[in-house]
């Protein structure tokens, strides 16, 4: 069963895609993809918290003592994520309001914890970092992937660098449905259905 | 037992340089987050409150020491003279949390310029109208009047929100709050705004 490098990398784009293969860290992925750019801002900021964390524990991972692993990884993992709020704070306050609580609770997010607990806490630090990035990336991608698709057909265009882009003509009616919590289950649940059907083949 | 001080020691080490790092880019950090909040969080509404103002109320602002607390005061320039005066103010009596709010006043007259909720966590469709209904906002210009400000339930002139008279009177309660800081300060605000009109 062992990967090479390649692989370790490329299976969280698409084997071990995080919420639709793994079906983890879906808090967030129902509450902020109502609009591309939130999604784009979010994934980034998991991306760089696994792609840490998995590191950071990968490197620590001989003297952290078995039985107080978890709390170990909670502390790093937090640690990564205060880092990503006061930056965010610092450099992208608008970003930072639209993800308000999202953000801290990237450390409640089973992804980073997920892949402490299953790879970086059995793996080296290059291979870990492969996962991490792969997994954030994959992560990022269903993200954007959900997000472009309910802002496309809910408001008809899609908003980059704060404006907006027509995707229909002005004659699309607008179903707002999709931006709503609920619109998030059902495409959720959409998209997971699609993935499933590509997947058996 | 040397599992266990094992255990302490590693938790321990990486517990303070976690601390550590955090604590070093919190000092780092601490100058512009207070220029993003300023500019993102208070700034629209000290615009709003200022509307037709000559100056940039928002890098004209000083400020004083009301006891213990430092406060923010930002100042309006009106046909050439410093008249507007808002400052920062927040109220523990909201529905959910504190409600904070800007209060401009006109040193002049001595009345209500205009009031804008910055920071607050109200029931949407409700409470939350405080920020977004300039109707509710806009009944606080030219105010006090006679009586203190409270909405009509408690005597005053304030219509409260349907549905939302919890939060109504928290507004009221930061107006009010910010006109006795106003009444206290009043001196040492004049000199310094003396001093910004050039």
């Amino acid at each position: 069963m062992a990967r090479t490098i390649t692989q370790e990398f490329t299976k969280g784009l698409w084997a071990e895609i995080p919420p639709f293969r793994l079906v983890l860290g879906l808090c967030p992925i129902l509450a902020i993809t109502n609009a591309f750019e939130n999604a784009i801002g979010m994934g980034i900021a998991v991306t760089f918290v696994l792609t840490g964390s998995n590191v950071l524990i990968s490197a620590i991972r001989k003297i952290i003592p078995p039985k107080v692993r978890i709390v170990a990884f909670i502390v790093v993992i937090a640690t990564f994520v205060c880092v990503v709020e006061l930056v965010m704070q610092a450099y992208t306050y608008a970003l930072f309001l639209k993800l308000g609580i999202y953000i801290p609770l990237i450390v409640v997010n089973c992804i980073p914890m997920g892949r402490a607990e299953a790879f970086a806490s059995k793996n080296n630090m290059g291979r870990s970092a492969l996962d991490g990035l792969g997994m954030g990336m994959g992560y990022t991608l269903s993200l954007m992937a959900l997000a472009a698709f309910r802002e496309i057909i809910a408001t008809g265009s899609i908003t980059l660098y704060e404006k907006p882009l027509a995707v229909f003509g002005a004659s699309f009616e607008p179903f707002r449905f999709l931006v709503e919590a609920p619109g998030a289950f059902v495409c959720l649940g959409l998209m997971l259905g699609m993935m499933n059907i590509l997947g058996k083949k | 037992m040397r599992e266990l001080i094992k255990m302490v020691v590693v938790l321990t080490l990486i517990s303070l340089a976690s601390g550590g790092l955090l604590a070093a880019l919190r000092d780092g950090t601490q100058e512009r987050i207070d220029k993003q909040v300023l500019e993102f969080v208070k700034g629209p509404a000290v615009r709003q409150v200022f509307e037709g103002a000559e100056n940039d109320p928002i890098t004209s602002r000083f400020q004083l020491k009301d006891g213990d607390t430092l406060r923010n005061f930002f100042v309006g320039v009106f046909d050439g003279e410093a008249k507007g005066l808002a400052m920062e103010t927040s109220s523990s009596k909201g529905y959910k949390g504190d409600i904070g709010m800007i209060v401009a006043i006109d040193v002049k007259s001595d009345k209500l310029i205009g009031i804008g909720v910055t920071t607050m966590n109200e029931t949407p469709g409700l409470g939350a109208k405080s920020k977004t209904d300039p109707k509710f906002a806009a009944q606080f210009k030219g105010l006090p009047d006679s009586g203190p400000v409270k909405v009509t339930k408690d005597g005053g002139s304030i219509n409260a929100i349907s549905g939302a008279t919890i939060t109504s009177r928290a507004v009221c309660d930061g107006v009010t709050d910010a006109l006795e800081v106003y009444a206290k300060l009043k001196p040492q605000i004049l000199a310094k705004m003396k001093a910004i009109k050039k």
